[in-house]
Order: structure tokens, then C-alpha cells, then sequence
């Protein structure tokens, strides 16, 4: 008897307890939602159902303007960043796996040190490397560049590598590396293998390290802000920006739009997987 | 005739380690050929290298004649059956067997032809379109076997290919191979350290301990004959009585018994007397006259249906006796004085070399 009481109890607290978690998850991105219909200018005070902020959004020239808007600069920097950071990652993921080299441990020990330094430490580092870098190129070198989209480029691939090869990695780690042994014994060369027995196989890693790279870029202020240059202001910059302006609910109308987005490329993600586990079951 | 595989003075180190040392062996063609041991005696390392999938630190090995100590895997005319199949989990049986194929090059319709004929040949027509994990134990075994036997390899490496099966399947499967072997006609190279498995399936067996090779024989020179105290034991099962050669023809037990047993071994080395439980005898004391017989006491016995085994214990160790269980068979009771007896001729005397 006491025991059925106990667990009842048990249970209630439990589930108390995940109430708690999801109320705690979701009901800030709900007031969100809810605000970016608001009337009132105030952020937090309902003033009646509108979809002015949005149109405001997509009037912002700054925002939407093809090719040098906000929004355009972010998906330029977030996919060219990824694509080199995917390749590169994956690269070194697979040279610290399968090669045994002098200064291994170095290197594998100095390639995770983007993901634990402050973003703020790697953003002045990026500041004080770019504006040597650029006295460097233009005393010795001859020529001249300057702060801009490349170097906010450069910036994100060099945190990106160390998050895609340790997605990588995991992945690489857990397949059975006898599947390239009987590759090879098959008479498959080197490249073969890599192209129809280890690509297959990691190709979940890599994909996940690419959205992990996509979303890291999306999101990143700190660094972005101390590598930008002029033209080169991306979306969670010019949010930031607004709000040392004063914040409207347009700032709720573009984080919806961004969420809105993410949930998008996730819902993409899931739907291609399971394209494929059932084309894998059917054929 | 040239060997279908010779190694001479192979030698494999993993930094201090020596995981081979200085084996020369030769397997004939169209030979089923066990590699008989103890985990980590070395046998997996010597199939990796005749492979390629390792290279030997010191020796040389050759295939049909030529040398191919430091040739990559896809330049060998062998094909390997992995221990856990090691079957692409992202292709199909088809793709899977097809795999080799393929990469040498040949056009999806041929590469798919032969592939087919292979599956037929291991009992799986009709599963092209399966994947490898909608397939048993047993079944995933048939395609690792169909994918390297699809390239009519010279020699067909078997690392450990039974392993992972339970005891039925496992019969099954040893008769499958041996068809095969006989049916293609190319050497098996199998390794393995159940014994009783290298017995029933292999022409020749090779037992290695601790990177040394100890002994190379028929089944039956192997059980009949061990080369040394260590293959006796590890080959079935048997008694190792201590003692010391006399002469050529008497061995003096630990107790300082003295019994009939044939040797090459000089006087006074220390030896034992090898006595396999089946051919050994128990009887009421007293009751053996010529023949050779140490006493001792029953300590307990095992009834295993078909046999009655006899643990005896004597002064100085413990002897097991194998009864086949015919009728009229007499009973020894725990506790009763006995005679453990022998034929002269039943017993090997071994060794530490």
C-alpha cells in the first residue's frame, strides 16, 4: 500500500517537475511569438493584433535589401563558412582517426581550443590577427585588403573546423574501421574506400557538423562583431544594433522569422532522414 | 609444385611486442588449412599479413611464388572472410557481393552476373535486395562468404568466421565450408582457436602459441603426436604425468613409478607421459597385472549419457579416466581404491620443446 502511495507521489513530483522544464523552454519563445503581434510599440504591453512589424521587417532596407542586407549578408557568410569549414573539419577529423603523424596530440589538443575560449577572447584575437594581417599584406606583401565579409568569413570557418571535426570524430570513432580493411582487401585503392565505404558511412557526421556550422554561424555576434567591417553586418549584429536604439517588437518580428527558419531546416533535416530510411527499407 | 602461400622467417613486432616470431610455414593449394591457438597467440596477425592488412617487420611472403611482404591489400590475389563479417551496412547483398568486382573494374552487368551466380552458390538466391541487418547471424556469414569467393581469390582467408554463431548453425556451417573448399578447389586458410573445430574441418593444422609456431600436421599427427606439452594439452584434452626419461623406452613418474613409454628424448630429461582420458582404463586394485598402472582413489565421477568420466585422485595429482558407457560397464564408486591402467602403446611422451 505505502509503496503504491510512494510511487503515485513519486510520479506527481515527476511530472511537476517536466511542467517546469517546458514551461521554463517555451514560454519565453511563446511571449515572442505572441508580442510580434502586438500593437503597442512598447516590447511587453498587448496594444491589439497587427502585422505591422512585419511588414516594417520586410520594408527595412537594411534587412532585406538584396545582396547587402542584413539578412542576405548572414546566409552568404553562414553558407560559405560552413561548406569550407565541413570540408576541412572532416579532413582533419579523418587525419586524427585513421593517420598517425608526428605532433599528433599537439595538433589534436590545439584544434579544440575555438570551443573552449571565450567568445570575446577569440573575437579581439581575430581584431589584433586582421588589422596585422592587413599592415602585414600592405608593408610586405604590396597589396591591400581590408576588414570586411571575407574576413567575418574567415573568422567563423576558423571556430567552425574544431565543432564539425569533433562531430566528425564521434562518428569516425564509433564505425567499425574494419569496413575499410575489407574494402581495400576488395581491391578498392584508398580513394575508392573513402568514396564508397568511409564517406557513406560518416555522411550523418558530416551533415550534422554542418548544421551545427550553419546555426553556429547564423548566430554569432561576439566575434562577428570584433572581425566585420564596414558592409559586412550580418543579421544577429544589426538585431543587436537596433536594440542599443531602442527596441520595437519588429526585433520579435525578425527573431520569429529567424526561429521560424531554424525550425524549417531542422523539419528539412528529419524529413530527408526519414526519406531515406524508408527508401533503405524498401529497396 | 610452388606453395599457394610461404612465409619464411616472418616476423611482426608492434613496438616491443612480438606478435610473430620468425615463422616459416607453407600451405599447399587446394589445402583447407587451420591456424590453431590461444587468443593472442598470433594467428589473426599472420592472416593480416598474408592479407596485407599488416606488414611484416622481418621475412618474406609469398603468394604462388611472388613476393608480396609490403603490397596494399587490393594488389593480392586473396579475399578475406572478417570475423564480424565487416559487410557495408549501407548496401545491399547484391552491392555487397558485387563490391570486388566492381573495383576491379568490371561493368555493373557483369560484376551483377557473377555476383548472383555467387549468392546462388551460398544457398541465398532471392535476397539480392536485402540489407545486411535484416539478415541473421548465419545469413551475414553467407555473404561475407559470397563476397570474397565472387573474385575467385587463390587463397580464401577465414578469420575466426564461425565465432559469432551459436553450436547448430555453427555444424551447419563448418560442413557449408568444407563443400565449398572441396567443390572450388583453392586453399582455405582458417583460423580459429577452437580445437575441436580445426580438427574436424582442416587437411593440415597449425598450432602457434605466444607468436611461435609449435607444430604443423594432419589432424591426426597433431592429436596422435604432440610436438610438446603445450599442443597436447591445448588438442583435446589429456593427462600430463611428470616424471623423467629413463631410456629410450622407460619414463620414471613423479612418484617414482616407473612405466613403459617410447622416447627420443635423452636421459634424465624431465617430461610427462601423455594419457588421453579415452584411452585410459579403471579397474579395482590389484586387479591389473603386466600392464602399466598407477593407483590411486576415485575422487568423484561425471555421467555424461554416452561416457562416465572418472576423476582419480593419485598421490601426487589428478588423473581424469573417459568410461564409454556399454552396457555391463563396472562402477566405481567415490571413495574406492582403483588402478588407472593403459596399453603400452597408448601413451606420447612430451616435452617443453
Amino acid at each position: 500500500m505505502t509503496d503504491s502511495v510512494r510511487t503515485q507521489t513519486s510520479q506527481r513530483v515527476l511530472g511537476l517537475h517536466a511542467v517546469f522544464v517546458y514551461v521554463f523552454f517555451y514560454a519565453p519563445i511563446l511571449i515572442l511569438v505572441v508580442f510580434s503581434f502586438s500593437g503597442d510599440r512598447l516590447v511587453g504591453r498587448w496594444g491589439g493584433f497587427t502585422f505591422d512589424w512585419y511588414g516594417e521587417f520586410l520594408d527595412n532596407e537594411q534587412l532585406t535589401a538584396f545582396h547587402d542586407g542584413a539578412i542576405w549578408t548572414s546566409l552568404k557568410v553562414a553558407a560559405v563558412s560552413t561548406v569550407i569549414a565541413v570540408v576541412l573539419g572532416t579532413l582533419a577529423a579523418l587525419s586524427l582517426e585513421r593517420f598517425r603523424f608526428r605532433g599528433q596530440r599537439v595538433f589534436d589538443a590545439l584544434l579544440y581550443l575555438p570551443i573552449i575560449i571565450p567568445d570575446v577572447t577569440m573575437g579581439i584575437m581575430m581584431l589584433i590577427f586582421f588589422s596585422e594581417a592587413i599592415t602585414f599584406a600592405d608593408t610586405y606583401l604590396g597589396f591591400e585588403f581590408a576588414k570586411g565579409l571575407k574576413t567575418v568569413v574567415i573568422s567563423h570557418i576558423a571556430f567552425n573546423i574544431s565543432f564539425v571535426s569533433v562531430v566528425v570524430r564521434a562518428r569516425l570513432a564509433g564505425m567499425d574501421s574494419r569496413l575499410e580493411e575489407a574494402a581495400m582487401d576488395l581491391y578498392a585503392t584508398r580513394w575508392q574506400t573513402f568514396a564508397h565505404v568511409t564517406f557513406p558511412q560518416i555522411l550523418p557526421g558530416v551533415l550534422g557538423g554542418a548544421l551545427l556550422a550553419l546555426t553556429l554561424s547564423l548566430d554569432d555576434v561576439v566575434v562577428t562583431q570584433f572581425a566585420a567591417g564596414p558592409g559586412a553586418t550580418t543579421l544577429p549584429v544589426f538585431v543587436f544594433s537596433l536594440i542599443r536604439r531602442g527596441v520595437t517588437p519588429m526585433i520579435n518580428a525578425v527573431s520569429v522569422v529567424m526561429l521560424v527558419a531554424s525550425l524549417l531546416l531542422i523539419a528539412l533535416m528529419l524529413l530527408a532522414d526519414g526519406l531515406r530510411s524508408v527508401a533503405d527499407k524498401s529497396s | 609444385m610452388t606453395a599457394a602461400v610461404e612465409l619464411m622467417g616472418i616476423t611482426k613486432r608492434f613496438g616491443d611486442v612480438v606478435a610473430v616470431d620468425a615463422i616459416d610455414l607453407a600451405i599447399e593449394d587446394g589445402e583447407f588449412f587451420a591456424m590453431l591457438g590461444p587468443s593472442g597467440c598470433g594467428k589473426t596477425t599472420t592472416l593480416r599479413m598474408i592479407a596485407g592488412l599488416d606488414f611484416p617487420t622481418e621475412g618474406s611472403l609469398k603468394i604462388f611464388g611472388d613476393e608480396v611482404g609490403t603490397l596494399p591489400p587490393n594488389k593480392r590475389p586473396v579475399n578475406t572472410v572478417f570475423q564480424s563479417y565487416a559487410l557495408f551496412p549501407h548496401m545491399n547483398v547484391l552491392d555487397n557481393v558485387a563490391f570486388g568486382l566492381r573495383m576491379q573494374g568490371l561493368s555493373k552487368s557483369a560484376a551483377r552476373a557473377s555476383s548472383v551466380e555467387a549468392i546462388e552458390l551460398v544457398q541465398l538466391a532471392g535476397m539480392e535486395a536485402r540489407m545486411p541487418s535484416q539478415m541473421s547471424g548465419g545469413q551475414q556469414q553467407r555473404v561475407a562468404l559470397a563476397r570474397a569467393l565472387v573474385n575467385k581469390p587463390k587463397v580464401l582467408l577465414l578469420d575466426e568466421p564461425l565465432g559469432a554463431l551459436d553450436l547448430k548453425l555453427r555444424q551447419e556451417m563448418q560442413g557449408e565450408l568444407k563443400r565449398l573448399q572441396q567443390e572450388l578447389g583453392v586453399s582455405f586458410v582458417f583460423v580459429t582457436h577452437d580445437q575441436e573445430e580445426a580438427l574436424t574441418m582442416s587437411d593440415r593444422i597449425a598450432v602457434m602459441n605466444q607468436g611461435e609456431l609449435l607444430q604443423v600436421g594432419t589432424p591426426e599427427d597433431i592429436y596422435e603426436h604432440p610436438a610438446n606439452r603445450f599442443v597436447a594439452d591445448f588438442i583435446g584434452q589429456t593427462n600430463l604425468l611428470e616424471g623423467t626419461v629413463e631410456d629410450s623406452s622407460t619414463v620414471c613418474l613423479a612418484n617414482g613409478a616407473r612405466v613403459q613409454a617410447r622416447s627420443d628424448k635423452a636421459v634424465g630429461t624431465s617430461v610427462a607421459v601423455s594419457l588421453r582420458p579415452e584411452r585410459a582404463h579403471i579397474a579395482a586394485q590389484g586387479s591389473v597385472d603386466e600392464r602399466p598402472a598407477v593407483d590411486g582413489v576415485v575422487d568423484h565421477m561425471t555421467y555424461l549419457g554416452n561416457a562416465r568420466v572418472y576423476r582419480v585422485r593419485l598421490d601426487w595429482m589428478e588423473v581424469e579416466v573417459r568410461e564409454e558407457n556399454r552396457p555391463g560397464a563396472e562402477l566405481h564408486e567415490p571413495g574406492t581404491p582403483v588402478s588407472v591402467w593403459w596399453d603400452p602403446g597408448a601413451v606420447w611422451v612430451v616435452g617443453d620443446e
